[in-house]
């Protein structure tokens, strides 16, 4: 385990001296800026408009400009996500930089590890602050505030986790190129899946249904998404519940325990996957 | 004691392809064995098996006794690629200082100041690898090699980029190796290195052994050359006990004699020879 621990933080130090992680701060500070630029115009038009008896309009603009922050850190979340982990092992390996580690009396498994938790770690932290100034943009602005703060944020950190592992799971045996068009490719066919579900549920379409739930299982980071987006209005009620649950991006979706399950058992099986191929991939 | 390093009928194939056809090597601790062959003859392969990047399709390869591959071996082993690349925003001393903690060595400061000067690039402790040249950078490849003390050192042309002086200093530095009693394996193309440093060569052809001896025996007698007034004389099939006599009819006939030589194939020539019977 010290050697895994070893190696994330060399992962910790590399991935902060990254060109990425500038690309992605930028973004971020230009995505922020304007956010709470949106957030006080919209929450301004919200005040100027004669509040209806039954539609809350503060809490349709506060939780549809979250909902649609939450995408937009979700997919910063996954470029630093992918990008910190795509070339991981054969990237490195035919640069020359993972044989002198791999020699080391380490082990492949606390090196895969040792990768996986920098990465994590380096995306958790990023999505989490985002998140957090997100909420707190939008309560400043708005004055209102989610009715789960923390779910929703813990729902976003795990669906870029999961992204990760299957793009370090992906860096064993594909090139790096070919490991990041894969990953983001799925990430847009999750997205796809879920929307195709939201459509499904609406016209009462099952194929689409079981499509969206078999994608769900396959790639859980849409379902955490959905959860996230279902959390931040989960005690609304009324007409502005039933709207607000509709959603940004597909739509909002109520998760059990079992996701958090199949999560956490998901991420068990990648890294398996994972150990497994890099244990037999020739350097 | 176990050999440094003792490969046994190794067998690698890539599909149809042999890259190792059955290997027989030894290397003795503290000898240092030269590995030569063209491209594509199974040096890399042979090298990355022994350090566990390779996994063997059959046959036997052990590190100190240890089979290769093992957390042991690994251990005892340290290992130069021929195409290595560092992180590039690395000091030298960081980056000793990471394999230091990958390998378990508690000597800290003092071993890494050490490596550095053994390797020429004391002055470079504090420079970053994206600000070194090719030869500064294969010197600290060397250096990282060498962290943790291992027994057996893998070398995969290790001199390819450094200049006469630098590949001067790797020479003395092989030679101090061998005499702390650290076994090398020098894969290179440079036939001179090998030939100056080696105590024992291999020579690799199409992923088996076609020879292997000390220089001196790969190298075969070529007659004698004698310098008289009247210029260079050679005698291709006499040999260094006829010497004598050769000199003495010379004197006997007359003439001055001035220099004997003993002839006898380079490395090289014996190199070019294995390979084109092979």
């Amino acid at each position: 385990m010290s050697s895994a621990v070893i190696v994330a933080r060399y992962a910790l130090r590399e991935a902060v001296r990254r060109r990425v992680i500038l690309v992605v701060l930028l973004l971020t500070v230009c995505f922020l800026a304007l956010y709470g630029l949106g957030c006080a115009v919209t929450f301004n038009q919200v005040d100027s408009l004669a509040a209806g008896d039954q539609l809350d309009d503060r809490v349709l603009a506060g939780s549809t400009l979250l909902g649609l922050s939450m995408f937009t850190i979700l997919f910063l979340g996954t470029v630093l996500a992918v990008f910190l982990t795509l070339g991981a092992v054969r990237g490195d390996a035919e640069r020359g930089l993972l044989q002198p580690l791999v020699v080391r009396p380490v082990g492949r498994t606390s090196l895969l590890l040792g990768r996986f938790a920098g990465a994590a770690a380096v995306c958790a932290l990023y999505v989490a602050l985002v998140y957090a100034a997100a909420v707190l943009i939008t309560g400043i602005a708005g004055d209102w505030w989610p009715d789960s703060a923390v779910g929703p944020g813990v729902g976003l950190v795990l669906a870029v986790i999961v992204i990760a592992a299957i793009s370090l799971l992906g860096s064993i045996f594909l090139s790096s190129t070919a490991n990041g068009i894969a990953v983001f490719m799925l990430f847009g066919a999750g997205l796809a899946a879920g929307l195709l579900g939201q459509i499904g549920e609406a016209l009462s379409v099952d194929t689409l249904e079981d499509v969206a739930k078999v994608s769900s299982w396959l790639l859980p980071f849409e379902a955490l998404y959905q959860a996230g987006l279902h959390g931040l209005t989960a005690e609304t009620s009324g007409i502005t519940g039933v709207i607000v649950q509709l959603g940004p991006f597909g739509g909002a979706e109520e998760a059990g325990p079992g996701l958090w399950l199949w999560t956490l058992a998901y991420l068990a099986l990648v890294g398996t996957a994972a150990r497994a191929g890099f244990a037999r991939r020739d350097l | 004691m176990p050999a440094a390093l003792r490969c046994e009928s190794l067998e690698k194939r890539y599909g149809d392809t042999v890259a190792l056809g059955g290997v027989d090597l030894g290397v003795a601790q503290g000898e240092l064995l030269g590995l030569l062959g063209p491209n594509g003859a199974g040096k890399s392969t042979l090298t990355k098996i022994a350090c566990g990047l390779v996994q063997a399709t059959g046959g036997v390869a052990e590190v100190e006794g240890s089979p290769a591959g093992s957390a042991e071996a690994r251990a005892a082993i340290g290992y130069l690629a021929e195409l290595f690349r560092f992180p590039d925003w690395l000091t030298a001393d960081e980056l000793l200082a990471l394999h230091q903690e990958l390998a378990a060595s508690a000597r800290g400061a003092e071993e890494r100041a050490e490596l550095l000067e053994l390797v020429g690039l004391a002055d470079a402790r504090d420079t970053k690898v994206a600000a070194m040249s090719k030869g500064m950078q294969q010197r600290l490849g060397i250096a990282q090699a060498l962290v943790g003390t291992p027994r057996l050192l893998m070398l995969d042309e290790p001199t390819s980029a450094l200049d006469p002086v630098g590949r001067r200093v790797v020479r003395d530095l092989l030679r101090e190796l061998r005499a702390r009693g650290i076994a090398v394996v020098l894969s290179s193309h440079l036939l001179s290195e090998v030939e100056l440093v080696c105590d024992r060569v291999a020579i690799l052809v199409g992923g088996g052994i076609v020879a292997q001896g000390t220089p001196a025996e790969l190298a075969r007698p070529r007659g004698v050359e004698v310098e008289t007034e009247g210029g260079r004389r050679t005698f291709p099939d006499a040999s260094r006990e006829e010497v004598p006599r050769i000199v003495a009819e010379l004197v006997a006939n007359g003439e001055q004699v001035y220099e004997v030589r003993l002839l006898a194939s380079t490395l090289e020539d014996a190199y070019l020879e294995a390979v084109g019977a092979a």
